[in-house]
């Protein structure tokens, strides 16, 4: 029976908790942007006339193939991250994509069709030096591929190995680029820095040496950088210190033939590294004989080898970039000239002649909130009077992807940066026009009774105008058919919607570039490309001002800091418009160690930040006399803390009236035990709806809500599985009190907490039981409250009640967060990202260290689950069904205008947005909701009462009448 | 649940102890140590030091002696002196001025191995508001937090009660004597999941089932009183739906 009951419960649960979405509501509330990365290589298909395909290996260790005419995903494989799923090359052949993986540990053969896996080989170990395709007799089928001290040679239909032989002089020699030109041959080229150059020739059949050479080359470094093979194997150099071409034939010459680039009228821009490009069509025949060469950032030229010559066939000067591409026979050479400051062109020329072909030129449109071009990605193709036809798809340095078409329509972009998001914030969207009159109104100081009457009466009349307006649309867009009506949302016509769901996504990404993300649609609204950040920089946005203080402009702060050199630097900008703000951020000359968002606000509503230096300085942005007043004011009880967690130190410093800092407290915890790994407060805008539990006997428990606690996670130095560890620290973040102390025994990272209300819950790894499990902490104050009115840290004498509880979670985790509603009715669900892409939203009631053993009626009476050590994922609880996230960095959620709603966004290769709504949706009618029918009801009702009220009358005066 | 147990009891023998002296530091400001206990804390003599500045600049001075117990199960005692005429007058000023009373305590390691050599490489610092500890009449909590290796990282501080109410306190004598209560603290092991008694739990409801012949019918025995008459009337309604031929289902369905 208790087993009866318990399933019965069980269901009930399940019941409460399923959330799943019926088939027509896909793609409704929710979507999901799917990414690539930076680009490293890119190969358009080209095997084929109608082929519409281009295939790109990112530097975030993704292969993918696009469609060229709309910008999207065809297939995409995702491998892991890090050096072992690195790709380090791409070579396509026919249907064929081949990649190397990994430094030289996998190679695989995709089918570019479909995007399936033909083969793949696991490699011998051994770095990575260079691989290419190997032709003989007109047929690619070979492949080889050098490592630092062998050579293999594998057939491209299956990945075997034809032969594989090790290097002569593997120790002294660096071995750098393979070379094949059809012969029968393939070159290992290897270079002995600032000595001389080492040639080897392998014969394509059986992998025999049957030639090795040594060239002096003192001035040679890097063949990669400097060197191509050109024509019929003249291996080419350019040299920078001896302002020099060198070529040598690498079947007949033993010396490298010096040609100054002053014989040819040639100067290299100073402090500019040249460098070449040559192009070779067809793996089985010789590259051409003409090359590009790079003088200085705007100077390209076109080159060609003729008879033991080096003539000049084209100068371009300014170019900023050139690139070869082949349609058929023909070879063309694009380049990108800078037109004016706002546009570049691209012109084609022949690469036989240089001569530039007519009707070529494609304008390129920089984007002035872009980065500039970085590579060009050519694609040429015959048209039907055999003419040379291109479409060039433009790399810039903000990881955009530009795909033009002549003249120079835009088909599609791709902001490849989101695929990378460091940090996001959710700005509501501002008022419409009409209400921002009426909160415009009352925003005003009174001046007189009569004008403060005509303000509203005009400000009621455009409301009215308004409404009219609006109802004349609806009207209007309901006569049309549904398909016809279109929602254009550009960033004029912005607004908050009733239930204020649709919000703007801040998104800041690890190239410095900034988005604005209209919450509903996923549209890019505005983008803003920061230059000079730093590569190892660390981002923190703050929403300074909200769009609720109408006349002035919402305001949002970047703080970029290099972790480096602590030195940092501040981006104000509005974030509706993405546009800089008019107030200019102070200069920071200090390296910053903490920055705050404070409650105070200036005049101009915007919160206060402070930032404090290295030497416990603390400004204040913005810094006017009103704040730096209330900054004195309430000095006193302003507290920060400082974690140093190389040294495992934790202060806390109160300010003081002139803006410099005293430390009040510290807590140090010795790194040779154990290291701080992670920090996390409460979120600011969290809201408790009620302060405690209502029990089984009706009586109640407190919370302990300490808005200042900080949970320190800390990991042991010691990894050995028996004695490591992993400590909780729960500290007040101003008194420095330690509230509560645990070690999760044999334990290890990486750690993943949530730190909400009254409780901390974190994923870790059992070493012991070599599982994921989850531990949730709660403090609570008692049965009754110290001081029910306000909370201060100061004056909390006792410490809390803690409960604690484990359990086992059947799967590693990517990243979690809790979901946050508007008034912190609705109930608690963790939002977790798991590394299969599904999303989870547990209900937090499976989290409870209250949850009972045995079962009481008391227990019964307050709903609490039974415990069981396993949590279970149920499917339906995956808020992004089938909409796989892939590599999930990070979730955000933001509240909603309705408290049953709160808005999610999961983030990382993808981009995924939907609402949740953890306890069903309480407050809002069903999509379903049957109008007609209960108006319909209502309406019957009506007349049935009408009428038997008449039939009753008529009855009762026949009855008098008898 | 053990554990937790085990912890709590250990943790109210603590406190058991703990009360035990803060009556003898009561009784004891003079340094008059029991005999009995002296032999008990042989251990780590450290002092407490605190400050309280008009000025809120740190200028820390011995306030007491702390008496650490190292070893398996650390504990502490604390012998410290009467405020002396100059400083109460002091506290009260600063208590006055909101200010803050300071205390801090050197790193150290509890452990057996090191416990003959601490060198100060650093304090632990806390504080509270000074007129906090004017207000209730220097009746604080002084808790030592240690790490799984028994070195102290941090030291707290509360009063009881905690609050700042703006009540003068006339009596000088409320301010001369050190009302402390003092702990020291380990951290807790945090439980893993509990799967022993979750077993047990299923194992035994499996065995009351199989003890239990009436739950042990299988589920067509239970209800066959239900089923068949369902499935008769069924069988009827099917039975007259093909009889009755299209017109009827459409009527039904109607």
């Amino acid at each position: 029976m208790a087993k009866l009951i318990l399933l019965l419960l069980n269901w009930i649960f399940l019941c409460c908790n399923v959330a799943a979405v019926f088939e027509d509501q896909v793609g409704k509330f929710d979507w999901r942007q799917q990414y690539v990365g930076k680009v490293r290589f890119s190969h358009f298909d080209s095997h084929m006339q109608s082929s519409k395909k281009v295939l790109l290996a990112s530097e975030s260790n993704v292969f993918a193939a696009l469609n060229t005419r709309t910008g999207e995903l065809f297939w995409r494989h995702v491998d892991k991250t890090g050096p072992e799923g690195n790709i380090d090359a791409l070579l396509q052949h026919g249907q064929d994509a081949v990649l190397v993986i990994g430094n030289g540990h996998l190679l695989r053969s995709w089918d570019i069709g479909v995007g399936g896996m033909n083969w793949e080989m696991v490699l011998d170990p051994g770095s990575f030096r260079s691989a290419c395709l190997v032709g003989h007799q007109g047929a690619v089928k070979h492949l080889a591929v050098l490592k630092k001290t062998v050579i293999s040679l594998h057939y491209l239909s299956n990945g075997h190995q034809k032969w594989v032989e090790n290097l002569p002089e593997s120790e002294t020699v660096d071995f750098q680029a393979v070379y094949s030109g059809g012969n029968g041959e393939v070159y290992a080229l290897g270079v002995v820095p600032n000595s001389h150059l080492a040639i080897v020739v392998y014969s394509l059949e059986d992998g025999e040496i049957t030639k090795q050479v040594s060239v002096e080359a003192p001035w040679l470094s890097s063949i990669p950088a400097s060197c191509s093979v050109i024509s019929r194997g003249l291996l080419t150099c350019v040299d920078s210190t001896t302002m020099s071409l060198y070529t040598l034939d690498l079947h007949l010459q033993l010396e490298m033939t010096q040609i100054p680039l002053q014989t040819l009228g040639l100067d290299v821009d100073p402090g500019f590294r040249p460098s070449l490009v040559s192009h070779q069509p067809n793996p089985a025949h010789p590259p051409l004989s003409e090359f590009l060469l790079q003088l200085g950032p705007e100077h390209h030229l076109l080159l060609q080898h003729n008879d033991g010559q080096i003539v000049t066939l084209r100068d371009y000067k300014p170019a900023l970039l050139a690139s070869f591409a082949t349609a058929g026979e023909k070879t063309v050479v694009a380049v990108m000239a800078p037109k004016n400051k706002t546009a570049c062109s691209i012109n084609l020329f022949s690469a036989e002649t240089g001569r530039r072909l007519l009707e070529t030129t494609l304008i390129f449109t920089v984007d002035p909130n872009g980065g500039k071009p970085e590579k060009l990605h050519v694609q040429a193709f015959l048209k039907k009077d055999d003419s040379v036809g291109y479409r060039v798809m433009v790399q810039t340095e903000d990881h955009t992807l530009t795909f033009i078409q002549q003249p120079g329509r835009v088909m599609w972009t791709r902001e490849e940066a989101l695929s990378d998001v460091v940090t996001m914030e959710m700005v509501d969207l501002p008022l419409t026009g009409a209400q921002a009159e009426l909160e415009g109104e009352f925003g005003k100081k009174a001046d007189g009774l009569m004008s403060m009457v005509m303000k509203r009466l005009s400000s009621q009349l455009i409301m009215l105008q308004a409404w009219i307006a609006h109802l004349w649309k609806l009207f209007y867009d309901a006569r049309k058919p549904r398909s016809q009506v279109k929602n254009d949302v550009s960033i004029e016509n912005l607004s908050r919607d009733e239930f204020n769901l649709q919000k703007m996504m801040v998104l800041v990404t690890a190239s410095g570039k900034l988005f604005g993300i209209d919450s509903k649609t996923g549209d890019i609204l505005w983008k803003h490309y920061l230059e000079n950040i730093p590569l190892n920089a660390a981002f923190k946005l703050m929403v300074q001002r909200t769009t609720a203080h109408f006349p002035h402009p919402p305001q949002c702060t970047l703080l970029i800091k290099d972790k480096d050199t602590g030195l940092a630097t501040l981006h104000v900008f509005n974030p509706i418009f993405g546009r800089r703000s008019q107030v200019t951020p102070p200069a920071l000359p200090q390296p910053i160690l903490q920055s705050l968002l404070l409650p105070l606000m200036d005049q101009d509503y915007a919160k206060v930040l402070l930032l404090v230096d290295d030497q416990y300085k603390v400004s204040a942005f913005p810094s006017t006399k009103n704040v730096l007043q209330q900054l004195q004011e309430t000095a006193s009880s302003i507290f920060f803390y400082l974690a140093d967690s190389g040294q495992g130190r934790l202060s806390g410093y109160r300010l003081r009236t002139d803006l410099s800092t005293e430390q009040v407290w510290e807590v140090v915890i010795p790194t040779e035990t154990q290291k701080i790994v992670s920090i996390k407060g409460k979120r600011s805008n969290e809201h408790v709806h009620s302060q405690g539990r209502v029990m089984g006997d009706r009586s109640v428990l407190y919370k302990y809500l300490n808005p200042n606690l900080l949970a320190v996670v800390t990991e042991s130095t010691d990894l050995h599985q028996e004695r490591s560890f992993i400590g909780i620290l729960l500290i007040d973040g101003v008194t420095g009190r330690i509230i509560h102390e645990a070690v999760q025994r044999k334990a290890r990272g990486p750690v993943h907490v949530v730190h909400s209300e009254n409780w901390v819950v974190y994923e870790y790894w059992s070493t012991k039981s070599r599982r994921n499990e989850f531990s949730v902490i709660e403090l609570y104050e008692g049965m009754d409250l110290y001081n029910s009115t306000v909370f201060s840290s100061l004056d909390r004498p006792h410490a809390p009640q803690v409960l604690q509880q484990s359990y086992i979670f059947p799967s590693s985790i990517s990243t979690m967060e809790a979901t946050l509603t508007e008034k912190g009715i609705t109930s608690r669900h963790l939002l977790v990202g798991l590394p299969s892409g599904g999303i989870l939203s547990l209900p937090k009631m499976f989290l409870d260290p209250r949850r009972p053993e045995v079962i009481s009626e008391q227990s019964r009476e307050e709903n609490l689950i039974p415990y069981a050590p396993e949590l279970i994922i149920r499917t339906e609880w995956f808020i992004n069904y089938n909409q796989t996230v892939s590599r999930v960095r990070g979730i955000y959620t933001a509240p909603s205008g309705l408290e049953s709603t709160c808005l999610v966004v999961a983030y990382g290769l993808d981009i995924y947005h939907t609402r949740v709504y953890p306890s069903k949706q309480f407050d809002v009618l069903k999509d379903d909701y049957d109008y007609m029918l209960i108006s319909s009801v209502l309406f019957a009702l009506f007349f049935a009462t009408m009428i038997s009220k008449r039939l009753a009358e008529v009855k009762l005066l026949n009855r008098a009448w008898r | 649940k053990m554990a937790r147990d085990l912890s709590f009891r250990v943790a109210v023998l603590f406190s058991f102890l703990f009360f035990g002296f803060i009556n003898f530091v009561c009784c004891n400001n003079e340094r008059r140590v029991g005999d009995a206990l002296e032999t008990d804390f042989s251990g780590l003599s450290v002092p407490l030091e605190h400050s309280f500045e008009l000025d809120d600049t740190a200028k820390f001075v011995v306030r007491g002696t702390l008496l650490l117990k190292t070893g398996r199960e650390p504990s502490v005692a604390l012998s410290q002196n009467p405020l002396s005429e100059e400083d109460r007058v002091k506290l009260k000023e600063v208590a006055e001025v909101d200010g803050l009373y300071r205390i801090r305590v050197p790193r150290v390691s509890l452990q057996a191995d090191r416990q003959t050599e601490w060198q100060v490489d650093g304090y632990l610092t806390a504080f509270v508001r000074a007129c906090a500890m004017v207000e209730s009449h220097l009746s604080d909590v002084i808790t030592l937090h240690t790490d799984v290796s028994g070195y102290l990282i941090g030291v707290s501080i509360v009063t009881i009660p905690g609050a700042c109410r703006g009540t003068k306190v006339e009596d000088e004598v409320d301010l001369e004597v050190f009302n402390t209560t003092l702990s020291i603290m380990a951290p807790v092991n945090a439980p893993g999941p509990e799967t022993s008694l979750f077993l047990e739990r299923m194992e035994q409801e499996t065995e009351k089932k199989g003890k239990n012949p009436q739950e042990q019918k299988s589920f067509f025995a239970k209800y066959w009183m239900y089923i068949v008459p369902l499935v008769l009337f069924l069988m009827m309604s099917g039975a007259q739906d093909q009889s009755g031929g299209g017109a009827s289902g459409r009527a039904a369905a109607a």
